[in-house]
């Protein structure tokens, strides 16, 4: 049995492989460009409002409230990055309903490269609003003996988070494997179900997470410029509650 | 019995360790988690869009450790590297 999409050769040319995860990556961005393309072509602000649009407008304006909701200031800045990754991994783990389809998800790769994504977009974004020395003066945070335990914690996040995606995606593409050998019919249908549930919430926690670091990383830097103020946000809704 | 089928039980069985006692912790964690949410919404409904989002993502963080685990087993069945070379061992020998 194949536990990952990787060893499906679909071409092969000399020494060029063309594998299944790469198809279907591909395919999924194909998809993605396409039907995003065709919807935002003709966009109105009419009265009429097509029903593709209601729906890119309802996902859009969703990601955004998201983002707002784990802390960001200005949800626009993030929402391309994270949206393309929530939007992506989604639509990779909702097409296995196709038969003979193969989540790109499950394979190591795919979510190392997505996970480097996310390795390489927190310093960018922090640099990207506080500065090249800001950032650099975070690993030092609170004392420099931290540095090597803020280094090692960033790597190993990173690899979390791959982990995490590619096992969740491989165990039900495997486990639906098995229960078809053991019990054909009823069961994987359930199980098939259950993993498009699952595919979801990954989806969900990959780009919370992601946002999660992204915010978290911009955030600290804001409470050492303020001076320690930073926290009388929390004092104020404390206070709100009595 | 040559070494290949020795492997090939040992990793069976560390396998089956792995999943089972790599369950237990994440099962126990997972349902904490879950009542001690549960309990904070009925406290405060107003921030059940928090508390469920916080609860998400904790509940992944917990999850992992068990994917880990799952992860580990997989390789030991699917992916193990001491069966190739104990059988390019047996087969070069």
């Amino acid at each position: 049995m194949d536990i990952s999409p990787d060893q499906w050769i679909l071409l092969e040319w000399r020494d060029w492989r063309l594998n299944a995860t790469i198809v279907f990556t591909w395919a999924i961005m194909a998809l993605l460009v396409l039907g995003s393309w065709s919807i935002t072509a003709r966009l109105s602000e009419g009265e009429t409002v097509s029903r593709w649009q209601v729906m890119l407008e309802v996902i859009v304006s969703g990601i955004r409230d998201q983002i707002a909701d784990v802390g960001a200031h200005e949800p626009a800045r993030y929402l391309p990055f994270i949206g393309t990754l929530f939007l992506f991994i989604a639509t990779a783990n909702l097409l296995t309903i196709i038969p003979g389809y193969q989540p790109p998800t499950g394979s190591l790769s795919t979510t190392a490269a997505l996970a480097v994504c996310v390795l390489i977009a927190v310093p960018v974004f922090t640099i990207a609003q506080r500065g090249l020395g800001a950032y650099l003066r975070n690993y030092i945070q609170p004392t420099p003996l931290m540095l090597p335990f803020n280094l090692i914690g960033e790597f190993s996040r990173t690899l979390a988070l791959a982990i995490r995606l590619y096992g969740n995606v491989m165990s039900g593409t495997i486990i639906v494997g098995i229960l078809i050998a053991v019990a054909p019919f009823f069961f994987p249908v359930m199980m098939q179900l259950l993993g498009l549930l699952t595919g979801l919430i990954q989806a969900y926690i990959f780009a919370v997470l992601a946002m999660v670091y992204i915010a978290s990383a911009t955030r600290t830097r804001q409470r050492n410029e303020d001076g320690g103020r930073a926290t009388s946000g929390e004092k104020t809704e404390t206070e709100q509650e009595r | 019995m040559d070494a290949a089928t020795w492997i090939a039980i040992v990793s069976i069985v560390t396998a089956g360790l792995t999943i089972a006692i790599g369950s237990i912790g994440p099962a126990l964690a997972e349902g904490r988690a879950a009542s001690n949410a549960l309990m904070a919404i009925a406290q405060q409904p107003d921030e059940a869009n928090t508390i469920t989002r916080t609860l998400f993502v904790s509940l992944a963080m917990i999850e992992s450790t068990a994917i880990y685990c799952f992860v580990v087993a997989m390789i030991l069945i699917f992916a193990n590297p001491f069966t190739a070379a104990a059988t390019q061992a047996a087969t070069g020998g």
